[in-house]
């Protein structure tokens, strides 16, 4: 058994892109040595943003020559499928192949034979085709190359049992092909010349001590149990930024934590705006005070071990962090001279979209829309609604807003606040894009939500107008996302909400259908259920829909539940065999059975139970009670299964009697489906 | 081992970033004479990267971004500031290494500094160019672009360019730790008579942003533009290239003029901007026909 060690150096791979690629490549070798008949125990893959590595443990030395046959079509079959035999079997004409007598016929035969030898001599080929097929998200040539890779490639170490393998990638365009060797490099910065390496271990312990941690894992842990210490020796916390730690374990080789100070003056600007210049913009860590409020401390790290320890790292993230917030510091101070409503006719001027005219009517139409939905929305302060729906904009025409486009909506709710707007609708103004995706927190103040709902119904309905609908692929609106927020804005405070009546379109109304469908789907609850649900049709409250999805989900669940659906399934069955032999019968049998025709005490009993039944359906289906209605349901259990042991429906005799009973199980069949469509669930 | 003195004001950063890239072989090329947007613009970047005729270059390009002024008043911005930039095609294997040694040059010390290439995808939609590439970071600071064009004029190129701009009001803010662009040496402080960057450029600053913003004749900036934009095609038509894509020039930055007066609502943007792109593309195919004929020749 031996060992494959592979290292792929190129110019530095964006951080985003380093984890997948390793895992491609993995799989990609994984799979063309399978292909090739070479099996493995074991592969690892690991990146840093100069490398892809890749071990793979206990590969053969060599494999023994095979000899594979594979059955074609009938001679004489149509070329279609000779031409596809010819392809599967990599024949170039039908000399290649045989022809053989297998008793049911001449058949074509091909004789494939795989020869073995030494396993060093298939994985070239293997590395290559991995190389080829690997699925960068975006890649680029260089020099006169005709190849692509994520950036420039700049060598590779392929070792199989110790052993450099024989091979090359050539980039193209007459540039030097890149030899397999067993030679990488260590850091950038941090290490100088060229290390020899003998195996997977090796080459650990070489990097390592070339100031490169392969393991992005190893990485991670070096900077949170670095960055973690720096807090604790300066008496603050870390924010845990699990997404700020995989792109910063993607941008060192060498990581460094060290710890910055933020300037005192800049610590009264809003930690938001200190926040997204700290983390978006320069990639450092915040550190927050025991009562959870922002430090004046971050944790920046370096890809360098500096000869001074850092210091000067320090004053330089410290300098740029200064000059990024002096900006901000100086936009905060000038905007809150400007009050919310003094911007409102900047907003004139700046388009929305070119066939929705300007923010600004748009911010009519959202007023519009907060003033009615807010009818629903109990505890609901209209006077507050207009106010925060009106302002809700106005930030996007402040100076903060315009350098830093992440906060729009929490500095219009800032600088409510510095003008002693009520708080509810500064909150109102500051919540009101949210839920921004599934992990966000959804509104649930009274003023919040109903700007919130407006502002998201306002973009359906006018992109829906002019006919700007998502695609499978595109969304660019982000209309999906807008549904979903409103769906969970709704469910989420339990609205009472007629949605229909915010917009005009149909397929609107669908579209937030698939959407329920999709999220309900996502959290577990039957398709069946849901479908049965959806296709009673015409219902746009959506907090009644789920009320009944529930039910009829929990009645399925219990044993009269399971049985009942037997019962009905059986019931419409029969119904439906008859009215396909008879286009007429449904009229005929609409409405209920007669009673004086009814002749077998079964179908008496049936008959009553739907009575009684009916009687306690119809009110709890009415006051909204779907459990209750369900609940009524069990009672026609019994009746109905001694209804089918003993009752004969297709009376051929007797035309009346016959339409009579079918009428009785009709009625089954409608009383049941004015809860849900049970013929869509699946039994 | 005695190092060359680190550059000690602005036109010593410029100078030394020049000596530095004529020692990689580039020939050292003036600005070109013309207001253009950034370095790219330069024909030694944009139509030299096209055809497959091995071009090293590395140049100052003094560039106007109209919107961008700030009357002189914004300690960091300017409508015109200097880019250095230094395109090498096709891209040599050791090209991030000449350009690590540009900053050893310029005096940052790599053993006491953290550098960083940070992904960034470069387009210029007035261009139709795009390239991949990184922000270069130096203790979290942008100090250059770094990009590897792979279209030009909508056009894939033949040979891959690397371009290096360094912005250099910006890295030389960092490397004399100013916080204002206006207190930066231009020359050596101990001269005769030392001057800021302030003393040769604030008035302008000033004044530029008047014009742009307020006073800036719309209604011939518009002439302008049609002018030019029929001057391009009709030099097109005669086949030659370098004054059509002088004119090509002369409409975006006249374009973006206009945009600072504020005049081009947000939908037309858009088409301004795409009328530019066809003069860059046919520019640029005619520029093409050129050196291929060249090389056939």
């Amino acid at each position: 058994m031996a060992e494959l060690l592979l290292e792929i150096l190129s110019e530095e791979i964006p951080a985003r892109m380093q984890t997948r690629a390793a895992e491609d490549l993995k799989r990609l070798v994984g799979d063309g040595l399978k292909a090739a008949g070479l099996s493995f125990t074991q592969a690892r893959a690991f990146a840093t943003p100069r490398r892809l590595a890749l071990v793979v443990d206990g590969l053969p030395v060599a494999r023994a020559d095979v000899s594979e046959e594979k059955r074609g079509p009938r001679v004489g079959a149509p070329d279609q499928a000779i031409q596809g035999f010819l392809k599967g079997a990599g024949l170039g004409s039908l000399d290649q192949a045989e022809k053989r007598d297998t008793g049911k016929g001449e058949f074509w035969f091909a004789v494939v034979k795989k020869t073995g030898g030494p396993t060093a001599e298939a994985l070239p080929g293997v590395i290559e085709a991995a190389m080829k097929a690997l699925p960068w998200p975006k890649s680029m040539k260089w020099g006169s190359s005709t190849m692509q890779w994520v950036r420039p490639l700049q060598g590779i170490v392929a070792l199989f049992d110790g052993k450099t393998l024989g091979g090359e990638i050539d980039p193209g365009g007459g540039m030097a092909p890149v030899k397999f060797g067993d030679a990488t490099r260590g850091h950038r910065f941090l290490s100088k010349g060229e290390i020899k390496v003998a195996s997977f271990d090796d080459y650990m312990a070489k990097l390592h001590a070339a100031h490169v941690v392969l393991d992005p894992v190893a990485r991670k842990k070096t900077i949170m149990d670095g960055a973690r210490r720096l807090a604790r020796e300066a008496q603050v916390a870390l924010k845990d930024d699990e997404g700020l730690l995989e792109e910063v374990a993607g941008l060192v080789e060498w990581p460094v934590p060290l710890l910055g100070t933020i300037d005192a003056q800049f610590m009264d600007v809003p930690a938001e705006v200190l926040i997204v210049s700290m983390r978006t913009h320069l990639r450092q860590f915040v550190t927050t005070k025991p009562d959870g409020t922002l430090a004046n401390r971050f944790v920046v790290v370096a890809n360098n071990a500096a000869r001074d320890g850092g210091k000067v790292i320090v004053e330089g993230n410290e300098r740029v962090l200064r000059s990024r917030l002096s900006d901000a510091k100086f936009f905060w101070d000038q905007d809150r001279k400007v009050r919310l409503e003094d911007r409102l006719p900047v907003l004139k001027g700046v388009v929305f979209h070119a066939k929705l005219g300007t923010q600004a009517d748009r911010v009519q139409r959202i007023a519009a829309l907060a003033t009615a939905v807010a009818e629903h929305v109990p505890g609901c302060d209209k006077t507050q609604v207009m106010m925060a729906a009106e302002l809700c904009k106005a930030d996007l025409v402040s100076g903060m807003v315009g350098e830093f486009p992440e906060l729009q909506g929490v500095m219009g709710r800032y600088y409510a606040l510095a003008e002693k707007l009520p708080a509810s609708v500064a909150d109102a103004i500051g919540d009101h894009y949210a839920p921004a995706g599934p992990n966000d927190r959804c509104p649930s103040a009274p003023v919040s939500v109903a700007v919130a709902l407006a502002d998201k119904l306002e973009a359906l309905a006018s992109f829906w107008s002019i006919g700007e609908k998502p695609t499978g692929s595109r969304d660019p609106y982000g209309l999906r996302r807008a549904a979903l927020g409103v769906i969970r804005i709704v469910v989420e405070n339990k609205l009472r909400l007629p949605l229909r009546k915010f917009f005009t379109a149909d397929d609107l109304m669908d579209f937030f259908a698939e959407r329920l469908k999709v999220q309900m789907r996502e959290k577990g609850v039957r398709h069946d259920v849901v479908d049965a649900v959806f296709a009673l049709g015409g219902e746009d409250d959506l907090v009644r829909l789920l009320a009944r999805v529930e039910a009829v989900q929990s009645f399925l669940a219990t044993e009269h539940g399971k049985n009942l659906l037997t019962a009905y399934g059986r019931a419409a069955n029969i119904v439906r065999a008859e009215e396909k032999k008879d286009k007429a019968l449904g009229t005929k049998i609409a409405g209920a059975p007669n009673a004086a025709r009814l002749e077998q005490s079964e179908e008496k009993a049936v008959a009553s139970a739907l009575d009684e039944i009916e009687k306690t359906v119809k009110p709890a289906l009415a006051r909204e009670d779907f459990a209750g209605a369900m609940t009524a349901f069990a009672g026609l259990r019994a009746p109905i299964d001694s209804f089918f042991d003993k009752v004969t429906v297709n009376v051929t005799d007797k035309p009346d009697l016959r339409l009579n009973r079918l009428k009785l199980l009709n009625r089954i069949r409608a009383t049941m489906d004015s809860v849900a469509d049970f013929s869509r669930i699946e039994g | 081992m005695s190092k060359p003195s680190k550059p000690q004001c602005f036109q010593d950063l410029i100078l030394t970033l020049q000596d530095y890239w004529a020692r990689q072989g580039c020939v050292i090329l003036q600005p070109y004479d013309m207001e253009m947007g950034a370095g790219t613009f330069h024909t030694a970047t944009t139509l030299r990267a096209l055809g497959p005729r091995p071009w090293y270059a590395a140049y100052v390009q003094p560039s106007r971004r109209p919107k961008d002024g700030r009357y002189g008043d914004n300690p960091m911005r300017l409508q015109h500031y200097y880019q250095f930039q230094a395109i090498l095609k096709p891209s040599p294997a050791d090209i991030l290494e000449r350009y690590l040694g540009s900053l050893e040059a310029i005096g940052i010390d790599t053993g006491l500094h953290d550098i960083r290439f940070v992904e960034d995808d470069w387009e210029s939609p007035t261009l139709g160019a795009w390239g991949l590439g990184w922000e270069v970071w130096c203790d979290g600071s942008e100090i250059s672009q770094f990009t590897y064009f792979q279209q030009v004029g909508g056009i894939e190129v033949d040979l891959v360019s690397g371009e290096i701009t360094y912005g250099l009001e910006r890295l030389a803010m960092y490397l004399f730790d100013k916080k204002s662009i206006f207190e930066l040496p231009f020359n050596s402080p101990s001269s005769q008579v030392p001057l800021t960057y302030g003393d040769v450029y604030l008035q302008n600053e000033r004044e530029q942003s008047a014009y742009n913003f307020e006073h800036a004749d719309t209604d011939m900036l518009f002439r302008h533009f049609a002018d030019a934009e029929k001057e391009c095609a009709r030099m097109l038509e005669r086949k030659l290239p370098l004054p059509a894509y002088e004119q090509c020039i002369k409409a975006s930055h006249t374009f973006n003029l206009l945009d600072a007066r504020g005049v081009i609502s947000v939908t037309e943007r858009q088409s301004y901007i795409l009328r530019v792109r066809d003069l860059a593309k046919a520019c640029c195919e005619a520029w093409l026909a050129t050196q291929m004929a060249k090389a056939a020749a």
